[in-house]
């Protein structure tokens, strides 16, 4: 019962502080919002015609959707990164930081989650798969081990930032005997969130392109470089904007973790180039699409070779400690290497998938408007989902939000 | 179907075949709903009581909502009432593959009735399950095809695709002569005269393979192998997650991007709930075999249409029929059998 009252007030004062703030910061939730209904008229044009309102056809059946919601999944794993060791190794740069990582967790899993659905052809018929009244492939479907692993992994992010937050509000110490095991849960889930996700494209023996071991392991290289390159510009924007104090040597420590997985992702990526264009077979003629363009179709060209080269600078100059620890560049070179791998693990990998088609014939996708918007509107709807929970969570921190007992 | 059984020559890729006595999944038992209930039968009654509690619970809160507002409206007419009724029914229906035979018929009266209301006509749907001792297959003579296409028209008016978008679940393949089986040259939209010099022709459609990657891959169950071969999708358990259309090797599977539309003179009213019935938005279909056909005894539409005789249809575990007379005197092969997907469409030359 007093935890309940504890909640409510909390609920409350959350309500009060996201609702109050700088200009800027009501200009930035404004045009949040703004996109989020230009997205909303998008998806009910797209509910009212079907999904040929979208650049998907028979011949490529996922596109921008399924695209972003692969990147993110990697995104929402990321998070782990930085939990790991602030509670486990009790190093104790990463906590502040930790914080603003699940926030990015939960926000990226509801984005993921919200791309499913408007990738869906029959929404309202979702709760064929809420088990109990509907019917659930496990474990047969990778689909629905995926659901599984999504909303677990949801459940959990936002249970341990949760409690932890309650504690503090009530100006108490959350207890690690608590919280720990969950911490610990939530790092090998994370590694299963993203192995699920790569094993959904990885078991298709239909589509060659996807139907590679090396997939799962490089999804997870290229997620703990795009995840915490993100967590780093947060981390920059946070510092600017509020009073909380994030030391330099956490936003370094994080860029270590950046550096090295994408210098594994680059050999997985090389690896990758090798075995398809050393001896072509009949199965790398997905890549050669990718990466050269078929019969005079080369619409993904400018996409992946922008990826290559902004993943490759970023990495190389990554590498270098003194490039490194120059936080303006450190900030541009994260920028780089993000839309480098948005970009590679987006539609660099789901659009080849379907071309050629089983029957060779090639067919390319352009995204539609309504697709480009709805896809805006659900980035716009993550940021200002993680907008109001780092705000709510950095309240309590700094000791603002405290529970007042009446 | 155990190994002893099989009639044809398969990869050993050392799968542990899933002893598989119907299309319902259970190992042991039968699926018919006057015996004995047990195993999976008690699990899934129980799911359909749940589905009816959330049915009402769910009444009960959108009682705002048109569907119910209509139907509980003093000023609507019956039949619009009745409508909304049905509508709400058959939204919170369960998976086909699930229904006892009384959740079936009403299910199929509704189906009817619905189309009776909206367009005052007729139509015809069966629930005819599949027959002891029937496994569908297919052969195709390459030589013999001319690229004519009639089995494509046939198919189209036969299976009630939609008209607007031009849904075709057979391709045909014009390929150059002295180049083998290039797919990756082959015109499968060719508008000309046929036979083209120094061409030939080949028919893809969904193969019913023994193992389809693309069951597997559902996550709510919505397509399934029946008993005798044909592999089919309950349209209205369907979520349109399109999963399977990528998990397919063969090109085998259509989407209803949009509402299809077929004008109601040319609506073949001999319908199938698992076949030709009028399908939804959003939702795949593919090839039955012509459900509604086959399991009347009959050949599909496109064995009918074909006026060179390259295709047949029939039982392989039939002795005496045509197919496996095929498949022990010519030399048969299948498409992309490295992938172990196992077809039940064989290809042949004279």
């Amino acid at each position: 019962m007093k935890t309940l009252k504890v909640f409510g007030s909390l609920i409350k004062d959350a309500v009060l502080e996201v609702t109050h703030g700088s200009k800027v910061y009501h200009i930035w939730m404004a045009v949040l919002t703004f996109i989020m209904l230009l997205g909303v008229y998008n998806y009910s044009i797209q509910l009212e015609q079907g999904l040929s309102a979208t650049g998907m056809t028979d011949r490529v059946s996922w596109g921008l959707y399924i695209s972003n919601f692969t990147f993110l999944v990697g995104v929402a794993a990321a998070a782990v990164m930085l939990v790991l060791p602030a509670y486990v190794l009790k190093n104790i740069d990463f906590k502040q930081a930790v914080l603003i990582g699940e926030g990015l967790a939960v926000s990226a899993l509801l984005m993921c989650l919200a791309f499913v659905v408007a990738d869906m052809g029959g929404p309202a018929r979702l709760w064929h798969m809420i088990p109990g009244i509907g019917v659930f492939n496990f474990p047969n479907s990778m689909l629905a081990w995926d659901v599984i692993v999504l909303n677990g992994y949801l459940f959990i992010n936002i249970t341990i930032p949760l409690y932890i937050l309650i504690m503090r509000y009530q100006g108490k110490t959350p207890n690690p005997k608590i919280y720990i095991p969950g911490v610990f849960l939530s790092v090998f889930w994370a590694v299963g969130i993203h192995m699920v996700t790569a094993f959904l494209y990885q078991g298709l023996q239909a589509r060659p392109f996807w139907n590679n071991a090396l997939l799962g392991p490089r999804f997870l290289a290229s997620a703990f470089a795009a995840g915490p390159a993100l967590i780093i510009i947060v981390l920059a924007i946070i510092r600017k904007f509020t009073e909380f104090k994030i030391a330099d040597i956490t936003i370094k420590k994080i860029s270590l973790i950046v550096t090295v997985a994408a210098q594994i992702n680059l050999i997985m990526l090389i690896s990758e180039l090798f075995k398809e264009f050393y001896a072509p077979t009949h199965h790398s003629i997905s890549a050669v699409y990718l990466f050269f363009g078929l019969e005079g179709k080369t619409a993904l060209l400018p996409w992946i070779w922008t990826s290559i080269s902004l993943n490759v600078i970023a990495t190389v100059a990554l590498t270098f400690h003194k490039v490194r620890s120059n936080l303006k560049i450190l900030y541009v070179l994260c920028g780089m290497l993000f839309i480098a791998i948005w970009i590679e693990k987006g539609f660099g990998l789901i659009v080849p998938g379907f071309i050629p088609g089983p029957w060779g014939k090639i067919a390319e996708y352009t995204p539609s408007f309504v697709e480009i918007f709805v896809t805006l509107a659900i980035w716009a709807m993550g940021a200002f989902i993680f907008t109001i929970l780092t705000k709510t969570g950095i309240a309590i921190e700094m000791g603002k939000l405290v529970y007042k007992k009446k | 179907m155990d190994e002893t059984n099989k009639k044809w020559y398969s990869l050993n890729l050392n799968r542990s075949k899933k002893s598989e006595s119907c299309g319902c999944e259970k190992s042991a038992g039968s699926c018919d709903s006057d015996k004995p209930k047990d195993g999976y039968d008690q699990i899934m009654d129980v799911s359909m009581s749940r589905r009816a509690a959330f049915t009402k619970i769910t009444a009960g809160l959108l009682i705002g909502a048109g569907a119910v507002s209509s139907s509980c409206s003093v000023v609507g007419s019956d039949e619009s009432k009745e409508k909304s009724a049905m509508e709400w029914e058959e939204y919170f229906k369960g998976n086909y593959k699930l229904m006892t035979d009384e959740e079936k018929d009403k299910t199929i009266n509704r189906l009817v009735r619905s189309y009776e209301l909206n367009t005052g006509k007729k139509i015809n749907m069966s629930s005819k399950d599949a027959e002891e001792n029937v496994l569908f297959g297919y052969a195709f003579n390459i030589s013999k095809c001319q690229g004519y296409m009639d089995c494509v028209n046939a198919c189209v008016e036969e299976n009630n695709q939609d008209r607007t978008t031009q849904m075709q679940y057979i391709r045909i393949h014009e390929m150059e002569d002295g180049k083998g089986f290039n797919f990756e040259e082959a015109d499968d939209n060719y508008y000309h005269e046929v036979p083209a010099k120094g061409h030939f022709y080949m028919g893809t459609q969904c193969f019913h393979c023994d193992n389809p990657p693309c069951v597997e891959v559902c996550p709510v169950k919505a397509t399934w192998k029946e008993k005798d071969g044909i592999v089919v999708i309950d349209y209205d358990w369907c979520i349109g997650c399109r999963y399977c259309m990528a998990a397919c090797p063969y090109d085998g599977r259509r989407f209803n991007w949009k509402t299809p539309e077929v004008p109601e003179e040319e609506v073949n009213k001999n319908q199938h709930y698992l076949g030709n019935r009028l399908r939804k938005k959003g939702v795949m279909e593919k090839c039955t075999f012509c459900i509604q056909r086959s399991r009347e005894g009959k050949n599909p539409a496109c064995v009918e249409a074909c006026p060179t005789g390259s295709r047949t249809f029939g039982n392989l575990l039939d002795p005496k029929s045509n197919i496996r007379w095929i498949l022990e005197n010519k030399k048969v092969f299948r498409l992309k059998e490295d992938l172990g997907t196992e077809p039940k469409f064989w290809y042949y030359m004279d």
